[in-house]
This record gives structure tokens, sequence and C-alpha cells, in this order.
């Protein structure tokens, strides 16, 4: 019985990108475009050797920045300040990073906990103000976004940039050393003929697997996966509600830490103000995609970084390349909506075995 | 005697549960017609096809003799029935008239001419002696008044049948007799009532006329002057009575919980209860009986430590608890069965292996050194809770929202239980669920008290208040009133403390 159910909560993505990919036919089909051919024509791009690379290299922040959101979720708390957490994340780690000089192992080490750390403390205020004073987190994480905004390009231009006079370079940060920067795994897989496929994205995959093991596997994280479910439940079985709020958002602004690792050590190697920025957001997108599992998401952020892209191709061949963002939003749509109809039936599937075993009682 | 409802040959079926099978039944006008039956006999099923608010699958519903088609409660509405929910429809912040003629009206600018619906509605109260104050707010009123809101809602449009569902789950004994009263009136005049309950001492004494429903089916149809609450029982569940064990009081000499002086104020600065002392030896159940509102719901939550206390001492067994947290109070030995167990004492949407573990899981019981949770034991637990408890399940991987209230229930007092507490405290550990599950938690509680564990026992129902305990202390207004022997107490005795009529 049980493997039966698992099977049929399967099929809910195979579905929603099945309604996906036929809401996206017919569309390309009213705006005049051919739809196979358009298919056809980002298939082959995407495929292709540079464009996996740059696909898993899109993936890496993407997925982090989806574990960050899905911590949240899975205690019932959404996080919307992911965004500015991990660019202050960013900016503090680039400054102190560039300003040191240490053995590479250490360095890195370094400008990851810097990370870590400020975007959590940034996080906790959060948590701070929605224990203590009964901020709803969804308002302040938002304002926070503006807030640190406002604080990053100050402290870019005015504190970690040395103005010189008529000069046009835009705000940045000085150059990280090489000890700071993290190898691309090229070398290691014997692709030296593709683009740099960048090494953070093991610490990505470890980012999964801590991710499961504290939500899933822990007292921690019962705690968490309870206060989600039934937050007077879990007060009543001894959670500490405050104390939890506090330490999810922490978590939660620890992993969007990360975030900016990858291009920060990968290919940027400072912070500047074309620092990419928007994956906080992208990442509640992810999270909804995969239904925060480690694995639902993983494959979330691989499908949006292909769909990115392969509608780069779109253009030379006169399609427009919106559709890549409409496909994306019919995809998130549809996710959610088969997600919701299987655990109806799963649900039903249940209260009817359930009901069977009391009528044969 | 014409006949206000005739039923014939209603079947519903839900995935895997025939809710109602084939049932007939007549209900004569100006009767008072009482429907019993287990939950999941089918009695709201049956209701909901009648107000219309579920679609039988087949059978006819004939009112006043003319065959009807309900799609919504609108259609049975218009056609003369109403139907008083057991939870009440109203809002705090509209006085009575506003509620009473709230949703009749289409929606428009134009000014309510409430005068004219005060004069209609004071015609009606007076007419079945329902005094109403229609300028009070929802909030001020006590619950034996918000329920003839209600009443006089229903009745004010229109009906001429009138469904009441489990209408004194809520109420005091003084509060009963009024609505007994009132409902005879109602009677005088001409309204049918179909009086929906389990409790069979109310039933035998207001209706005309009982139905009893079991499994979905239509069992009998009774004259209430010529059967007994015992033949009732027996055809409601379908076997004979288990009889209760005998009480015999054997607390030990020591103590499971000594409260000194406890007192709390609740955010709005309502003071929540004052100069509560009382102790619970092992062995031993102590019981509150208290109005819904008078500060048992709050002593129950800060002796689990999630209410704030001003001051007062709290000792479980000989050490002292003031300090610790809720975690640390579970710790240490006591177990908490809450009143809601829905939204309180169960995950709903995870499954009876991972539910078992909740209150337990950063105790060692759970926990392993690495903060890594052991769920190879919850699972093996959570079948000896679904064993020793009778839950009837598919497996420990189900999930408690396809469980019936009684197989939920079950699971939440078979895990408090098998923790070992030395100290529980069950806030209605059997509210709202069938017979078969009530009398296995009061023998589970009970065979746990004669290992000694101390039980805190609040409960609205006051026989099981008075069946279980071996003391009951009366709260009203937060302080305790009155301390009394079960043996001396009567359901009444209890409600003229529990209003503030006796102190």
């Amino acid at each position: 019985m049980k493997l039966s159910l698992r099977f049929t909560s399967l099929l809910a993505p195979v579905f929603a990108l099945i309604v996906a990919f036929g809401l996206s036919t017919l569309m390309l089909y009213l705006i005049g475009e051919d739809p196979i051919e358009t298919f056809k024509i980002m298939y082959d791009y995407g495929k292709s050797g540079k464009s996996i690379v740059s696909i898993l290299n899109r993936s890496v922040p993407l997925y982090i920045s989806a574990v960050a959101v899905a911590v949240g979720f899975k205690m019932g708390l959404f996080n919307i300040g992911v965004e500015s957490q991990y660019l202050m994340g960013s900016l503090l780690s680039a400054a102190l990073g560039a300003a040191v000089a240490l053995p590479s192992i250490l360095h890195i080490s370094l400008i990851i906990f810097v990370a870590i750390l400020s975007s959590a403390l940034w996080a906790a205020i959060a948590g701070y103000l929605k224990v203590k004073k009964g901020v709803h987190e969804v308002i302040s994480t938002i304002m926070l976004n503006y807030i640190g905004t406002g604080i990053i390009a100050y402290l870019l231009a005015n504190i970690f940039f040395e103005k010189v006079e008529l000069s046009t370079t835009a705000p940045q940060t000085d150059l990280l050393p090489e000890s700071a920067r993290i190898p691309s795994l090229n070398a290691f897989l014997g692709i030296e003929d593709l683009p740099n496929l960048h090494g953070f994205i093991i610490g990505a995959v470890l980012v999964g697997i801590l991710y499961y093991w504290i939500v899933w596997k822990t007292s921690l994280g019962f705690d968490l996966r309870a206060t989600g479910s039934s937050p007077m439940a879990a007060k009543f079985s001894g959670a500490n509600p405050g104390k939890l709020t506090i330490f999810a958002m922490m978590i939660s602004g620890g992993f969007a830490g990360l975030i900016g690792i990858a291009p920060l050590t990968g290919y940027f190697f400072k912070y500047t103000t074309d620092f990419p920025s928007g994956l906080g957001f992208a990442g509640i997108t992810v999270a909804l995609l995969g239904r925060n599992h480690p694995i639902g998401m993983a494959f979330g952020a691989i499908l949006l970084s292909f769909l990115e892209r392969s509608a780069q191709i779109l253009d030379l061949y006169d399609v427009p390349k919106e559709i890549e963002k409409i496909m994306q939003a019919v995809i998130v749509l549809s996710v959610v909506v088969a997600y919701e109809v299987v655990k109806r039936y799963v649900t039903n599937r249940q209260i009817k075995e359930a009901s069977k075993v009391v009528s044969n009682a | 005697m014409t006949l206000a409802i005739n039923l014939s040959k209603i079947s519903k079926s839900f995935p895997g549960v025939k809710a109602n099978d084939d049932i007939n039944l007549k209900i004569k006008e100006g009767t008072i017609h009482a429907i019993v039956g287990e939950n999941g006999a089918g009695k709201s099923t049956l209701m909901k096809i009648l107000y219309g608010m579920l679609k039988q699958d087949s059978g006819t519903i004939k009112i006043f003799d003319n065959e009807v088609k309900f799609s919504s409660p609108k259609d049975a509405i218009a056609k003369g029935i109403g139907m008083v929910h057991q939870h009440f429809m109203l809002a705090d912040n509209l006085s009575v008239l506003e509620s009473i003629i709230l949703g009749m009206d289409k929606a428009s600018l134009k000014i309510l001419n409430k005068s004219k619906y005060k004069y209609e509605i004071n015609e009606i109260t007076n007419k079945y002696s329902m005094p109403l104050n229609t300028d009070s707010m929802i909030d001020e009123l006590g619950v034996g008044e918000k329920q003839r809101v209600e009443i006089i809602k229903v009745l004010f449009r229109g009906a001429k049948i009138l469904i009441l569902d489990e209408p004194t789950a809520v109420l005091v004994p003084q509060e009963v007799r009024e609505l007994f009263s009132n409902l005879k009136n109602l009677k005088e005049s001409g309204v049918t009532i179909i009086f929906i309950s389990h409790k069979l001492d109310e039933v035998l004494e207001i209706a005309d006329e009982i139905s009893v429903m079991r499994g979905g089916r239509h069992i009998d149809t009774v004259d209430s002057n010529s059967v007994s609450k015992t033949d009732l029982a027996e055809m409601m569940i379908g076997q004979n009575l288990p009889t209760p064990p005998k009480r015999e009081k054997n607390p030990m000499e020591k103590k499971a919980l000594v409260v000194n002086n406890f007192n709390a104020v609740e955010e709005n600065g309502r003071k929540a209860f004052s100069n509560i002392n009382f102790s619970i030896n092992q062995g031993e159940i102590v019981g509150i009986a208290g109005v819904e509102g008078n500060g048992q719901r709050e002593l129950a939550e800060a002796i689990l430590g999630v209410f704030q206390i001003e001051s007062g001492e709290i000792f479980l067994g000989e050490n002292n608890i003031n300090e610790l947290t809720t975690r640390d109070r579970r710790e240490q030995g006591l177990s908490f069965i809450p009143e809601d167990r829905q939204s309180q004492g169960l995950l709903m949407d995870m499954s009876l292996s991972e539910n078992v573990i909740l209150g337990k899981q950063s105790s060692s019981k759970y926990k392993t050194k690495l903060y890594n949770i052991k769920f190879n034991q919850a699972s093996v637990n959570s079948n000896v809770v679904i064993k020793n408890f009778d839950v009837r399940t598919p497996g420990n991987e189900t999930l408690p929202l396809a469980l019936s209230g009684g197989n939920q229930q079950k699971f939440v007092v078979g895990r408090e239980i098998e923790n070992k507490p030395s100290l529980l405290i069950a806030s209605q550990p059997t509210r709202g669920i069938d017979i078969g599950a009530q009398s296995l938690i009061w023998n589970k509680l009970r065979d746990a008290r004669d290992e000694g564990l101390g039980v805190l026992l609040i409960s609205a129902d006051l026989d099981e208040l008075i069946g279980l305990s071996d003391r009951i202390f009366v709260i009203y207004e937060g302080n305790f009133v009155k301390e009394l022997d079960p043996e001396d107490a009567t359901p009444e005795i209890l409600g003229s403390y529990m209003t503030g009529l006796k102190s």
C-alpha cells in the first residue's frame, strides 16, 4: 500500500509537466510560432555541453536559495528576506575575504563562515521581531530587504570602495586573491574543453544533505515540522515556539549566506553593483516546485536553469524569449495544482482504507 | 396526524463507507423526535441530507407530504427546515438583532429598517416565551443565551421544523432545564423538533419518539415512554453495555502533584485563576468541574508550563518544577491529553509513527546523543499504542486525519499513558467520541490510576467526572469554590456550584 501511494506521489510532477507543456504549446501556437520547432530549438541548444555546464552553474545558487526558503516553509515561516540576507552575506564576506591573506582552505572557510554568520544574523532580526513584537515575518523580511539594499549600497559605495575623483568605475570590493577562489571541477572531470564547472556544486550537494538531515532526522527538525504542522500541538509537546522561530530564521538565513559563495568565489571574485541579485526570490519558486524536498528542489533548480539557458537561443529565431518566463509560471502553477490534487487523492485513499479496517473489525 | 418529515430509502455512500443505508424515517408534526447513535452512526449525514448540505445517492424526502429535492440549505430553509449547529455561528461583535437578521437581505445601500425587524423578532420571542434582549452584544451573552439566539434566528426565517445538533453538549444542567422548557413551548405551538444527541437521559426526558441509528442504518423508532436507558444504549451499540468497573478509592501516600497558591492573569489583564491550592496523590484521579472559561484551561496549561503564572509553587512529586520548561516537565514525568486532539494533540498530516514521538522528541526515549530521532523505536512504540488501545488503523504509516475521532483520541490517550508518566493531565479525554472508545479510555485511565498514576481530569461531561474522579473540585470564576466527594455529587449539585448559584 505504501509503495503504491509513493508511486502516486511521483505522478504529480510528471502530470504537472505534461500540463505545463500542453499549455506552453497552446501559447506558442496562439502567438503564431511553431511549438514543436521552438521546443526542438530549445532542447538542442540546452543539451550542448556548454549549456549543461552553464545550467549546473546556475542551479547551484538557485538550489541553495530554495533550501533556505524551504527551511522556513517546513516550520510555516515565510522567509521572503532570503534576497537581502544573501546579498548582505556576500558583500561582507567579499570585503573581508579581500582584506586578509590566508592559506587557501582557511581563506575559503573564513569567507563561507562570515557569509553564513552575517546572513543568519540579518535573518535573526525578523525572527526576533516576530517573537518579541509580534511582527509577521512576511512584513518584516520584505522591509528588511529594502533596508538591507540600502545598507549594502551605502557600505559598498562608502566603506568598501575608495572613490577616486572622476573615476567611472562602479563601486566594488577589492578582488579576492587566488587563495580565496574555489577551483573549477573541469580538470578533475576531464572536461577542459568546456567552460568552468564551478567547484561549489559539491557545496550545494552537501547543503542538500545537511538540510535533509536537520529537517527529517534530528529532534530539532521534528520540532520544526511539528510546529509547521500544528503550532499548538508542538507547543504542548514542549517545543518553545519563540526559540524555534529565531532558530529557524537563523538556519534559513545561514543557508541563504551560501547562495553567494559560488558566484563570489567562482566567477565574480568581488562584490559589485551587478552581483547576481533576485536569487532569493527565485528560490521561493524553486522551493514551491520541489515541494521543499531536497531532491525535488534539485530537479526544480535544474529545470528552471535549463529554461533560462535554452531561452537565450530563441532571440536568434525571432521567438519572443519572454515565453520562457510564462513557461516557468505555468510550470509552477501546474505543479502546485497537481500536488494538491494528488494529496487529496492520497488522503481519500487513506480514509478509505482506515474505514475498511473499522468496518471489518 | 400529518407527517412533518417522511424519509424513504435514503442511502448515501462516501468512499469506502456506507454512511446511510436504506433509511426510512417518519417524523410526526408537532413532536420532539430524538435521533440517537454513536459517532459515525450516520446521524449527521442524515441531517445534512435533510438540510440540503449533502445530496442522497438514492431515496426520497417528503416534507409535509410534498416530495422535495434540495441542492443547498437555502432550499431547505425555504421549505421550513432550520438547523442549529452544535458550534454556534455567531459573531461576537454584532448585536443580537444584527445576528438574527444577518444574511437575510441582499446587500444594498438601503438603510436597514431595524425597528421593523426588532418588532418582528419580539413577536417571535413573545410567542414562544423565549425572552431575548435584541440590543445586547453577542459577546455579553452566556452559552444558553447564544443558543437561544440561534434558535430565534432559525424561527425568524420561518422554520416549522427545527434540527438541533447536540444542543446540550455545551450547556450546564440548569441551562439544559431552560432549553427543554423552551423546546416544550415550541412544540406546543406546533413546531416539529429533531433532537440529535447521545445523552440518553436527556433524550428520554424530552423526546416523544426516539430513533436509534447504528452503522448507517435506522435500527428502530420507539416511544420514549416505553423504553429504558439500557435498552436504548444496547440498541445503539448493538451489544450488551460494558459495565464500568467498581470504583475503589485507593490513593497512595506519595504526592504526584502539589500546587500551592497559584495565581495568574490573562493577557488582557483579566484574572485567570487565583489562590488555587490542591494536591493529587499517586493512584488518584482528581476532577475539576467548571463551565468553560472559568480558568480550568489556563490552570491545566499553567501546570504544563505553557501558561505563565504570577505567583505560586508547583511540585511534581518531590521536585519543585516552577522554573522548568514544558519540555523538562514532560521529561520529569508529566503527560498531557489536550482538549482538542486535532489541533493540540496530533500532527494531522504526519504518520502515527511520527505522532507517537510528539512530546518526547527531546527525550532519550526517541533522541540519540547525536540529536537524531529514533524512528525505528517510534515505529515499534506506535504499534504498541495501536495494539494496546485498540486504534483501528490500517497501520502506523496512516495519517491521523484518515482516522475517526474515537481512534484519534485513543491514540493520543495511548501515547500519553504509554509514556509512563507520574502525573497525567486529561482535558476532555472523551469529548465527542463514540461509546466504545469512551469506555476503553475510561478503563485505561482507571487501570493507570490503579497502577499509581495521578490524574488531573478536566471534563465538561459531569457524569464522566463523577464516575471517574476520586475527588472533585468545582472551579468558578478562577477559584476553587467547592470540594466534593463524587459519592455525594450529582450533575445538578455540580451545576449549581459551577454557575455560582451555590458557593
